[in-house]
């Protein structure tokens, strides 16, 4: 595992009366692509801005490379932005947008030029470099950005919400454009979304962040499996929720009544936020699976479905469990040859203990 | 009424129930509303500004005649206006002053501009119309005000004189051209000061973290961005400054003495005592093309610096 590059150190920012970060804590490595995700008002934005230097924490420490960035100006930080305004300078054209920070850095105008180039080629758009800045779209706009802040050659690049601006096709096809442009160039990248599903496809490590806390720091499979509490589960993609007691938990195992499903044992990993107070299982739609005649699973059950919302790849059906109130949610791919239940058709339910998931 | 009005009146006042036949003549009656709209303007431009400055034209070519006004046309007024070194030297003045003053101006609102669009958070409404408290006097008063403040017995030389800094009263401050350059520059500043507060409120604020987040100071960013930026406002501002103090002529009369007078105090005096409007009317028309091309030349040259790629 690499190092560490940036510490934050129990960071707190506060706006007067308004705490916006209490006490962040993480550490972020070297050649990582890092997301801070969380709905709007978590604080996000405001950790990525402590962390450039346009925001100075009211408590705790930033450490990038070791060095602690407590009185260090933005413009004399390791870290270069993409904004989510993009702020191209109007009054200066493509290249002089990207060469930019260059000026200061001393460079013979020829390797300039060619640095410019060379950005501009790696976020294709090559040969743009004499056009107006106010003649771009908004997917060219992004790339500028991009260029500019790569062109410095940062240790750390930080995105805050870079692709919010875009239609759903351009962000598609920039979520992948981005992931690889990071592993061509191997720098740190911290990315700001609120885009779970972003988050989860770009990102090697993910903070979700709620009321300025960090409340799970997780590879994006962790995060989607094992969430730590009822919130992350709720904010990352779709869970089912079933009441649920924990009967008997210890090192090895804990066992638990839950809801529907019946008594079921479950590993100790089950439980990431501990067994103790775990109020709920949480099981994804599918991870569920509607079983045909002689079809089997680990685990049934038997339902009633209450309704069918077609997707084109696939199909939720809303089943209710025998001796529950609330119908369940099963996400099923549309296969060739499997008849899909209608509405009020009786159907067995499969799903095995593996996906199952205690949480607070 | 104007032949607009007459035109706009029926479709103007059109019944709802006649919708249809409404949007049909839309375009007509949208033409026609406009019209109606600027009429009044156009008319009072008309008849108070483009009617005399016509009479002006045309006055500069003919000739006075003691009594009466000889129509023949001719270039003698101007051939005076342009060689005589009086005149030249007047004209010359006026410009340095003028464009002393709006340099002045321009410098000295941009910090209190500046200071409001980026420093007042809460009742920038109220900073403002602060700074236009000084129009609620009329600019007359305010002149004379500086005589008070600039005059031989007057409130800056008694406090000099009082806090033993000078024996004799200060006489280069009042009745010379540092005294117009003053007045003018204090009364012309809140109309500086808006035009470039507007310009530099309307810069995106993520425009100049993205420029200390290349690496620039303060400093850097405020040549490399904010200036640029702010460039449209500057020009207004320099404009609106230095055309109307080129033919100011009260303020050269009331403070400026003899080496304060200005090229409009000589074609005031043309058109009363000296009983020659036509050679008024030629040296009016002179200064206003020289003004005219300054100002032009002011824009373009405003237009390569500030707005390259909009």
């Amino acid at each position: 595992m690499n190092a560490p590059l940036i510490a934050l150190d129990r960071v707190e920012k506060r706006f007067g009366a308004f705490t916006a970060l209490h006490g962040v804590s993480a550490e972020i490595r070297e050649g990582e692509f890092f997301s801070l995700l969380g709905p709007s008002g978590c604080g996000k934005t405001t950790l990525l801005r402590c962390i450039a230097g346009f925001e100075q924490p009211t408590g705790g420490e930033i450490r990038i490379d070791g060095g602690s960035m407590e009185g260090v100006p933005a413009n004399r930080r390791p870290t270069n932005m993409v904004f989510q305004s993009y702020a191209i300078f109007p009054h200066l054209d493509v290249a002089q947008n990207v060469g930019y920070g260059l000026r200061r850095l001393g460079l013979k105008r020829e390797e300039a030029a060619r640095r410019v180039e060379e950005a501009l080629a790696m976020v294709d758009l090559a040969g743009y470099g004499a056009r107006p800045s106010g003649k771009l779209s908004g997917g060219q706009r992004q790339r500028v950005a991009l260029a500019r802040a790569l062109v410095m050659r940062p240790r750390v690049l930080l995105l805050d919400e870079p692709l919010s601006a875009l239609d759903k096709k351009l962000r598609e096809q920039m979520q992948a454009e981005l992931r690889r442009l990071q592993r061509a160039v191997g720098i740190t990248f911290i990315l700001v979304t609120h885009d779970q599903e972003e988050a989860l496809i770009m990102s090697d490590r993910i903070a979700v962040m709620f009321d300025g806390r960090i409340a799970q720091v997780a590879d994006s499979e962790t995060l989607y499996r094992r969430p730590v509490s009822r919130r992350v589960a709720a904010f990352i993609g779709v869970m089912n929720f079933l009441e649920a007691r924990v009967s008997a938990a210890s090192g090895s195992g804990i066992e638990a009544e839950i809801e529907g499903l019946g008594r079921v044992a479950l590993r100790a990993e089950q439980a990431p936020g501990g067994a103790a107070g775990a109020l709920s299982a949480g099981v994804r739609p599918e991870l569920l699976s509607l079983l045909w005649p002689g079809e089997s699973a680990e685990r049934t059950a038997e339902g009633v479905v209450e309704d069918v919302v077609y997707y084109g790849y696939m199909t939720d059906f809303a089943v209710r469990l025998d001796g529950m109130a609330r119908p369940l949610t099963v996400s099923m791919r549309n296969a060739a040859g499997r008849r899909a239940p209608a509405k009020g058709e009786r159907v067995r339910v499969g799903w095995s203990t593996e996906s199952v998931v205690l949480l607070a | 009424m104007s032949a607009a009005e007459e035109r706009a009146a029926p479709v103007a006042y059109i019944s709802p129930r006649r919708r249809s036949r409404r949007i049909a003549n839309a375009l007509r009656g949208e033409a026609a509303q406009g019209l109606l709209l600027v009429s009044p303007t156009f008319l009072y431009a008309l008849v108070l500004l483009a009617a005399p400055l016509a009479l002006v034209l045309l006055l500069s070519f003919w000739t006075q005649n003691y009594l009466e006004i000889d129509r023949t046309f001719t270039l003698a007024n101007y051939r005076e206006a342009w060689t005589d070194p009086l005149y030249r030297l007047l004209m010359l003045r006026s410009l340095a002053i003028s464009g002393i003053v709006t340099v002045l101006t321009v410098i000295l609102a941009f910090p209190i501009a500046y200071f409001v669009a980026f420093h007042v958070k809460r009742n920038r409404a109220l900073w403002l119309f602060l700074i236009t408290i000084p129009f609620w006097t009329s600019y007359l008063l305010r002149v004379f005000l500086w005589k008070v403040i600039l005059g031989y017995n007057g409130v800056l030389n008694s406090a000099l004189i009082w806090l033993g800094l000078i024996e004799e009263p200060l006489t280069f401050i009042l009745y010379d051209v540092n005294a117009v350059i003053l007045t003018l520059t204090h009364a012309w500043a809140p109309f500086a000061i808006l035009p470039i507060y507007v310009a530099l409120s309307r810069i995106d604020r993520s425009l100049l973290e993205a420029a200390e987040d290349l690496g620039d100071g303060p400093l850097r960013r405020f040549f490399r961005v904010t200036l640029p930026l702010a460039m449209p406002g500057v020009l207004a501002a320099a404009l609106i400054v230095f055309i109307p103090t080129v033919g100011d002529y009260v303020t050269p009369r009331l403070v400026g003495g003899s080496d304060g007078l200005m090229i409009a105090n000589i074609i005031q005096v043309q058109f009363g005592k000296a009983n020659d409007a036509p050679l008024g009317a030629a040296l009016s028309v002179s200064s206003m093309a020289i003004v005219a091309a300054i100002s032009l030349m002011l824009l373009l040259v405003g237009r390569r610096i500030g707005g390259a790629s909009r």
